[in-house]
């Protein structure tokens, strides 16, 4: 235990090991032999289309599915054989469930609090969740958004030393996104390693660490945030308005750019843009997906609506 | 040891969860009150005849019977659409995330089908004795039979409803399969239908099933000595019923060990 509460990343054992797992169901490969490490303390953004292997993954390393090769150490121990002890060590935030809601915040709180060793303050953990006013409410009768912050408040009561969170905040409004992340800064301080899967590449930027991208059941990026990606897809873009045409340059000297063409006096609709995580996010994703344009897509649980949405905006960036 | 007690914890908190939710309470806990009201009301001006000066009323007669039904209700369909329903909704996969035992849910779920069928039971009594003039027995000796048959079908009827709970595809379509299922045997079983009166093949078929059982033990309790002439082998053969629902107790135990998990894996 001690161990994983160490700062130094180079020297301590990883929090998850991974190495050529796989997960097939029947002649469909979900996971085709992804390898990657999170050190204590670390935050791993895990990002990838629908149906790219994300939920499969997670749920292998949370216990609930069945590897079919390949090698997992998940806080030492092998999530298909731990106890638990070893789960009393872990926080799990599902995607969101649609659970009955017959008991109160306050109570469902107390209740889980319970099954752990070394729980949080019931009420501090409802604070920290922003719920202090609904703390006597049925969790049935609360928003989506409100419903969402109950289960990262069950996901944190035990105090785990690794917190796995699937998507926490879809059905979160901005305000509600930003003190979201402001509680697991302060997880972060505390120590605690964390594996989230998001949307929304913004938030991934915010928190993660580093980010795992994964595509067709493969890793296709794995680094820290800002360096994933082809190092070209980072390259600042120019671009002005010239005799009645959008004009656009890459280039690393912007500024030399823009200065040269303010020397010939103020160009119209001048903008320079960095590429931002999703831009680059966007390209990767597009390519792999070109590689695999016909596999089909099973196993991750999630709307396929916005899967093909996703992958119909990804072909309009990389086309 | 902290099985133990977190499985008591448990208890309290499905009990809570049991009574706030509305369909549950009616129709597993008021469902055999009402019935007993109807019937005993309906056929009011009737009565079941043994023989000269040896007859009961129909309240009589059905206090067992729903006795009966009050235990494969709060025991089968109660734990059946309940752990079904929750393997649909998340809350089983969140608490298969927790370090909760599966035991210590399972001591909540049959803690919570003794409390509320005690509840159940005791009702049933005071509304057949205070509204419908049931006499109630006196002597020790039925109240013990009552007891080891309550314990024993409760137990039994809890463990098929753990078993049965697998056998849902969803939470939605989980009413629909179980309740036919608890409604024919209830049919065959002598709770609604005079179980004497039933042809010999129906008997025979009931007999298969614990409910039959339940049923023949709680008539020994409240019907007069008199009324065994009218069971089949024309005794109470309360060393049957104890035989007969001991083997479904292990049938519903193995069942549920051998079904139970947190999640579908890999479905």
């Amino acid at each position: 235990m001690p161990g994983g509460r160490l700062q130094d990343m180079n020297t301590s054992t990883p929090s998850i090991r991974v190495r050529g797992l796989r997960k097939e169901y029947g002649a469909h490969t979900a996971v085709d032999g992804i390898d990657f490490d999170v050190a204590p303390g670390e935050t791993l953004a895990l990002l990838g289309p629908n149906g790219a292997g994300k939920s499969t993954t997670i749920e292998i390393l949370e216990g609930y599915r069945r590897r079919t090769s390949g090698d997992v150490q998940v806080l030492g121990e092998d999530p298909g054989h731990a106890g638990l002890a070893w789960r009393a060590r872990l926080g799990i935030v599902l995607q969101s469930t649609g659970e009955s809601g017959a008991f109160t915040v306050r109570e469902q709180l107390a209740q889980f609090a319970r099954y752990y060793p070394n729980p949080r303050d019931v009420d501090e953990t409802i604070a920290a969740v922003g719920l202090e006013a609904k703390a006597k409410t049925r969790i049935g009768k609360l928003s989506g958004g409100q419903r969402r912050r109950v289960d990262v408040a069950l996901g944190i009561i035990g105090r785990p030393e690794l917190l796995f969170l699937d998507e926490p905040t879809t059905g979160f409004d901005p305000e509600a996104r930003r003190e979201f992340w402001g509680l697991i800064r302060r997880l972060k301080h505390e120590g605690t390693t964390i594996v989230l899967t998001t949307h929304y590449l913004d938030e991934a930027a915010q928190l993660g660490d580093r980010a795992l991208v994964i595509a067709g059941g493969r890793v296709v990026a794995d680094g820290a945030m800002d360096e994933i990606g082809d190092p070209s897809a980072r390259v600042p873009i120019v671009r002005w308005r010239e005799a009645g045409v959008l004009r656009e340059e890459r280039t690393e000297r912007p500024g030399e750019l823009v200065a040269r063409l303010a020397a010939a006096g103020e160009p119209a609709a001048l903008e320079v843009v960095r590429p931002s995580l999703e831009d680059v996010y966007l390209g990767l994703v597009g390519e792999a997906g070109k590689q695999s344009a016909d596999q089909p897509e099973a196993g991750d649980g999630g709307t396929s609506t916005r899967g093909r949405s996703r992958r119909a905006e990804q072909q309009e960036v990389t086309s | 040891m902290s099985t133990a007690i977190l499985g008591a914890a448990r208890v309290g908190y499905e009990t809570k969860g049991y009574f706030r939710t509305w369909d549950q309470v009616f129709f597993t806990f008021l469902f055999p009150v009402l019935m007993l009201a109807i019937f005993a009301s309906a056929f009011s001006s009737q009565s079941i005849e043994l023989g000269p000066g040896q007859s009961i009323t129909m309240a009589d007669y059905y206090l067992p019977a729903m006795l009966a039904a009050g235990i494969l209700l709060s025991g089968v369909q109660n734990l059946a659409v309940d752990i079904a329903t929750e393997k649909s909704d998340g809350t089983l996969k969140r608490l298969g995330g927790t370090p909760l035992a599966p035991t210590s849910y399972f001591i909540g779920k049959i803690g919570q089908v003794f409390i509320t069928g005690v509840l159940q039971a005791a009702l049933l009594l005071v509304v057949a004795s205070l509204a419908f003039g049931v006499t109630l027995p006196s002597d020790p000796g039925s109240w013990m039979t009552f007891a080891w048959v309550f314990v024993l079908g409760t137990t039994t009827s809890a463990l098929i409803g753990i078993g049965l709970s697998s056998l849902p595809r969803n939470g939605k379509s989980a009413t629909a399969v179980i309740v036919p299922i608890v409604l024919v045997l209830q049919f065959i079983s002598g709770v609604y239908l005079q179980f004497s009166a039933l042809p010999e093949w129906m008997q025979n078929l009931a007999s298969l099933f614990p409910l039959k059982w339940i049923a023949q033990g709680m008539r020994a309790v409240f019907l007069p000595e008199e009324f065994a002439a009218m069971e089949p082998s024309g005794a109470w053969d309360l060393g049957w019923v104890a035989v007969a629902l001991g083997i479904w107790l292990v049938a519903g135990l193995v069942l549920s060990r051998l079904t139970f998990r947190w999640i579908r894996r890999d479905a």
